[in-house]
């Protein structure tokens, strides 16, 4: 296995309880992997590591290595914006920025200075939307505001925004959650197609979902990772009994 | 027993439903009750000449002349003063909200904003004259900027301080997800965000400015001509509703409302005019 991101001895505490315990783990490049478990096991909290989104809370205290590409993400001096840019996040809600779709998209590409304005700009922007499949149904109000779109089509503007600055790894935290079946669909689609080229980390409490999605499946609970392992080996097999039991529905 | 407190809450619900409706009544009664005043006393002696003019000779005695030195002067120092206020007070509650949020630190520049927001203007004329003296300066344009803007400063920063954080945290970690700096996340989602409230805000700290009369009394002082150097003193408008109020002349008195008329139209305008601009700006705002 080709890992992209290495996790190693993982802990992680707020103001007294203990979130996460002793965490190893690796993440496969170029495929879907899947974070479940039952809800305050900590799964949130081990995708946050990854983009050091952990640390906008001051009450928490995080120790251990998450590597990138073989480099340490949380030793000294590493640029957390370059950190955050490389690894694109889709929240739970669509939180689309207050501009008009365009800027939206062009926003991160300004940012970073990686498209001049004007045609390059015009052309990026075209080519994420297409991505994030949204292009049909916005290339005649590129300029309206986002607020416009309906849920669906924004968290589908957030996934193009995030892809516009190029990132190496895209995080997924329960992204369709606050979707219709319809548009949870499309994203499902999006993400399958997406994992071509970027290492996708879904965070999920839906288990069909997991199913459907996931290549390597982490299970996690209360705090721990149970089990790890390619998705059918730890679905048609789990070996701890823990994971047996969520997978029944039993939590 | 049922039916009784069924009858008790719609008597509750009638009773509080008057009184809201009473505090309407009385606070847009108050306004409607100075307005009425202002025109149907200012209006009469207001012309032509008044707002072109700068007084003549003998123009507090009821000759001719106009009030044009103190609508400039007013423009001028209420401008400036928002101006630089706004220079000084987005940075400081932009600091408040991404740097400091919600740490003994912030707490500390949101209580002196408070205490310097509750401080009378008169005192802050004082001070400033006070630290003219030392100075050596004397009455000018550019005091009364810098006192007005004093007293402007702690409104337009708390006011957009509370308008800040009301902004979703979610919105900005959507920003910082991109790799945005605390910087560009500021200027570029939350201010774009917070427009409408921030224009709101600079509203209030212009009105006050412009309205205010005990600071600029020893610190713009007063005069007939139009201001040509901030080195000069300056007229504003309060005090020449003041000084007009103060004569024993009826007529001109009635230039004294002639002159809260036209500050009561500045503040009016200003006030629909940032309104429209606002509604316009928060276009994109995520609601």
């Amino acid at each position: 296995m080709d890992a992209h991101i290495q996790i190693r001895n993982l802990n992680v505490s707020y103001d007294t309880s203990q979130a996460l315990k002793d965490v190893n783990l690796e993440i496969p490049k170029q495929q879907i992997t899947v974070i479940m478990g039952p809800s305050g096991c900590g799964k949130t909290t081990l995708l946050k590591c990854l983009n050091r989104f952990l640390e906008l809370n001051t009450s928490t205290h995080i120790a251990g290595q998450i590597l990138i590409d073989g480099e340490d993400i949380y030793a000294l001096g590493m640029d957390v914006t370059e950190i955050r840019k490389k690894t694109g996040l889709l929240a739970q809600r669509p939180h689309p920025l207050p501009m008009s779709i365009y800027d939206n998209v062009a926003y991160g590409l300004r940012i970073h200075e990686m498209a001049k304005k004007g045609r390059e700009m015009d052309g990026k922007v075209k080519h994420y939307l297409e991505i994030a499949g949204l292009w049909d149904e916005v290339k005649d109000r590129l300029h309206a505001p986002a607020t416009g779109l309906s849920i669906g089509q924004q968290q589908r503007l957030c996934l193009a925004r995030g892809l516009a600055v190029e990132p190496e790894i895209l995080l997924g935290d329960e992204p369709t959650s606050a979707l219709d079946p319809i548009s949870a669909q499309h994203i499902e689609m999006r993400l399958l197609e997406l994992k071509q080229s970027y290492t996708i980390v879904l965070v999920t409490h839906i288990l069909r979902q997991a199913r459907r999605l996931a290549d390597y499946v982490i299970f996690m609970y209360l705090g721990e990772v149970v089990e790890h392992g390619p998705a059918r080996q730890l679905f048609d097999h789990p070996q701890q009994p823990r994971t047996r039991a969520y997978l029944e529905g039993q939590f | 027993m049922r039916k009784r407190s069924f009858k008790k809450r719609h008597i509750e619900e009638a009773i509080f439903k008057s009184m809201m409706i009473f505090s309407f009544f009385l606070v847009a009664g108050s306004l409607g009750i100075i307005l009425v005043t202002v025109i149907v006393k200012g209006l009469p002696a207001l012309n032509l000449a008044m707002l072109t003019q700068i007084p003549k000779g003998g123009y507090y005695l009821g000759k001719e002349g106009g009030i044009l030195n103190a609508i400039i002067g007013s423009l001028y120092m209420a401008g400036g003063a928002t101006l630089i206020a706004l220079l000084l007070s987005l940075p400081i509650a932009l600091y408040l909200r991404s740097y400091v949020s919600n740490s003994r630190r912030a707490d500390i520049v949101r209580l002196s904003m408070d205490v310097l927001w509750g401080i009378p203007s008169i005192v802050y004329g004082a001070f400033g004259f006070t630290i003219m003296l030392a100075l050596g300066l004397r009455a000018s344009l550019l005091g009364g900027i810098l006192v007005l803007m004093l007293l402007e400063l702690p409104i337009m920063t708390r006011a957009i301080d509370e308008v800040l954080r009301m902004m979703p945290v979610e919105l900005e970690q959507a920003s910082f997800a991109l790799g945005s700096t605390r910087l560009e996340t500021a200027f570029y989602v939350v201010t774009r965000q917070m427009l409408p409230g921030i224009v709101t805000a600079i509203l209030l700290a212009f009105g006050r400015g412009i309205g205010d009369a005990a600071s600029v009394l020893f610190t713009a002082g007063y005069t007939d001509r139009i201001p040509t150097s901030l080195f000069r003193p300056a007229a504003s408008l309060p005090l020449a509703v003041f000084f007009q109020l103060g004569t024993p002349f009826p007529e001109v008195q009635r230039r004294a409302y002639a002159a809260a008329l036209v500050l009561t139209a500045i503040v009016l305008a200003v006030s629909l005019g940032s309104r429209w601009l606002a509604s316009r700006l928060g276009r994109y705002e995520i609601k």
